[in-house]
């Protein structure tokens, strides 16, 4: 970790240490600005909330929105739940892969809160809903 | 000349955003028009709406709004918004407010009725306030269904120096959307509504649960509450957001997790009316509850929830048309109204055009209802008879193209995926019941299993030597769901069997047989 890191991470603990229940609000604004929440954070964060690495890794392992490692491909997240599936989702999905290629990260969630006019994706946080092949490709292309 | 400008009205739900009505908004400025971001009608297959005097365009689409400005653009006009049938239908009292007012505006919702439940609840007194709920009648919309006087009751007869109440607002379920339009459309009854149960049970700090995938919701509540903090103070609120876990919408998992630890579920009892939020006693109530309460607290407002619905199901419930389904959206009315009138007269049947195959009430846990049985009134207690639930109220409609085994197994997978890890037939079973299904739908073979090398070892006494048939496996697979059932810690291992074994029993030809 870099000096700037480590100054950013303190500032971040020290943002939110007096708060009820810190853990989840550093953990989040930690993945927003490092793209993950890795074993030196991890240490980091610990020593601050007075917990055990291994607590602080067992919520960051538990959580779907944090990861140990970076991953600096953008990042497409398309629902693929029951209202999504009925609406024909799983068509499009080997287009999405092949559109996405090694390039771009396709992430399943599910469900946006989208379901009456799905397929829905989230890019950031721009939510898009009635895809189609070509609509999803183009999403994929351009992120 | 700026009196002379229309004003249009297009909603500013991220539904609507999504399907565009950003960029429709923007070309209406540009056309010289007055644009007023609303809340939505929840009529999602017209969003983008185009609301000009009362009357209702959609979809729109940029390059028709210089039509809709000239009064023409007939083919996509839907006349007076309010008198559509999918409105006039409706009774909406939680959704009063739907696509008539600026969701950050505290003076449209005080010109609305705003506060008024509040104002009255703080004359009336704490003990009269729970008194009050509780006559409504009002049942916790999250899924359980629980009699929220009662829970509030109990939080207000509990010892402690710190209560909280905490709204879970971690609307996971597919086929669900209500909370995220209440929180986007109207998020200063949410606010009022923990405002009040803070004052019946003597609570002055509370939470909302926001899941992450809601970005709008979790910034509009922000900016309310930030409008709003000095009208509810004492009683503080603030957002926490969750972190992509599904199981953090059961409310124990939910309060570990705004603990900041992992979303376990916590064994019960203690109940969080007694032991919740950090060991205190905490009100944990959905979104739709919570926003319920401002209506019932108001002048003769218990009395008249009390009178809507049917048997024990009190009052309205927003149920929410999704999936394959032609008019999709938010749909309010008060219990008893059967499956077949949401799903043919309301929502005029699959948006494909095909035949509808199969409806699932209630989430990814709900049961998948075939046709023969949408006769059966919207109520919780008739749902629960017919191994069915009705949940957060999310319909999910699947035409004849729906592969009912592949659901099923998704269920199972989806189960898998989202356990918390804490009880095994949750942990294990969701594993092995994708396995089984697997098995019972593999083609080529009849769908049984050989012994594998470790079965057919002498020392294995009591392990099974011959080949599993595939009437072996459906029988393994509802022993499996009769022990998720009874032995999981909460809903989510304890209801995945209801969608398996519904598709299973009413789609056996979708599992190859």
């Amino acid at each position: 970790m870099s000096m700037n890191q480590t100054t950013r991470l303190a500032e971040i603990c020290a943002a939110h240490r007096h708060r009820e229940g810190p853990l989840l609000p550093i953990l989040h604004e930690v993945q927003a600005e490092f793209g993950c929440v890795d074993t030196e954070c991890e240490i980091a964060i610990a020593a601050v909330l007075n917990l055990s690495r291994a607590e602080v890794h067992g919520v960051v392992s538990f959580y779907h929105d944090f990861t140990s490692q970076r991953d600096t491909r953008p990042e497409v997240q398309i629902c693929r739940a029951e209202a999504c599936k009925a609406r024909g989702v799983e068509a499009l999905m080997e287009a999405a892969s092949q559109a996405a290629g090694d390039r771009v990260f396709i992430k399943t969630v599910y469900c946006l809160g989208l379901c009456s006019v799905g397929p829905s994706a989230r890019v950031g946080d721009r939510l898009v809903a009635r895809l189609d092949e070509a609509k999803l490709k183009q999403l994929i292309e351009n992120s | 000349m700026s009196g002379d400008a229309i004003t249009a009205r297009v909603s500013d739900d991220a539904l609507a955003r999504a399907c565009g009505a950003d960029e429709v908004a923007a070309a209406l400025v540009k056309a010289g028009c007055q644009v007023e971001r609303v809340s939505s009608w929840g009529m999602h297959w017209l969003e983008p709406l185009v609301e000009v005097d009362g009357k209702g365009w959609g979809p729109v689409t940029p390059d028709r709004v210089q039509e809709i400005i000239e009064g023409g653009a007939g083919d996509i006009g839907i006349g007076l918004i309010a008198d559509h049938p999918f409105i006039k239908r409706q009774q909406r009292l939680t959704f009063a407010r739907a696509g008539k007012t600026c969701p950050l505006s505290v003076e449209a919702y005080e010109a609305t009725g705003g506060w008024a439940g509040m104002r009255r609840a703080r004359v009336i007194g704490p003990a009269q306030v729970l008194q009050e709920v509780v006559q409504s009648g009002l049942r916790g919309r999250g899924g359980a269904g629980f009699p929220a006087g009662i829970k509030w009751q109990t939080v207000a007869g509990a010892q402690g120096e710190q209560k909280y109440i905490v709204c879970n607002a971690d609307e996971g379920d597919s086929g669900t959307f209500a909370d995220r339009m209440l929180m986007e459309g109207d998020p200063f009854s949410l606010v009022e509504g923990m405002a009040i149960a803070g004052h019946a049970v003597g609570a002055n700090r509370g939470y909302i649960y926001v899941r992450s995938e809601y970005p709008d919701a979790i910034r509009k509540l922000q900016d309310a509450i930030r409008a709003c903090g000095a009208l509810v103070a004492p009683f503080e609120v603030e957002v926490r957001v969750g972190a992509g876990a599904y199981v953090c919408g059961e409310e124990t998992s939910l309060l570990n997790s705004l603990e900041g630890k992992r979303g376990e579920v916590r064994a019960k009892p203690p109940l969080p009316a007694i032991e919740g939020l950090f060991g205190c006693p905490t009100v944990v109530n959905n979104v739709l509850t919570l926003a319920a309460i401002p209506h019932i607290l108001a002048e003769g407002g218990a009395a008249l929830y009390d009178g809507l619905g049917i048997d024990r199901s009190k009052g309205t419930m927003p149920i929410q048309l999704a999936g394959n389904i032609k008019h999709g959206g938010l749909f309010e009315c008060a219990f008893g109204i059967t499956l077949r009138e949401l799903v043919y007269d309301v929502g005029g049947g699959t948006a494909s055009g095909r035949l509808v195959k199969a409806v699932q009430v209630g989430g990814p846990l709900g049961a998948y209802l075939h046709p023969d049985q949408f006769d059966m009134p919207f109520d919780y207690e008739a749902y629960a008879a017919a191994n069915a639930l009705i949940g957060h109220g999310g319909i999910v409609v699947f035409d004849d193209t729906a592969d009912m085994g592949a659901m099923a197994r998704f269920a199972m997978e989806f189960c898998a995926a989202e356990s918390c890890g804490k009880c095994t037939p949750c942990r294990i079973g969701a594993v092995r019941g994708v396995e089984i299904v697997d098995r019972i739908r593999a083609k080529g073979t009849d769908g049984g299993r050989q012994p594998d090398r470790i079965e057919i070892a002498p020392q294995m006494h009591n392990a099974p030597k011959d080949a599993r048939s595939r009437a072996d496996e459906i029988q393994l697979l509802e022993d499996l769901c009769e022990t998720m059932k009874f032995g999981s810690l909460c809903a989510l291992g304890g209801f995945t069997p209801y969608p398996v074994m519904s598709a299973l029993k009413h789609w056996p030809e979708d599992f190859g047989g």
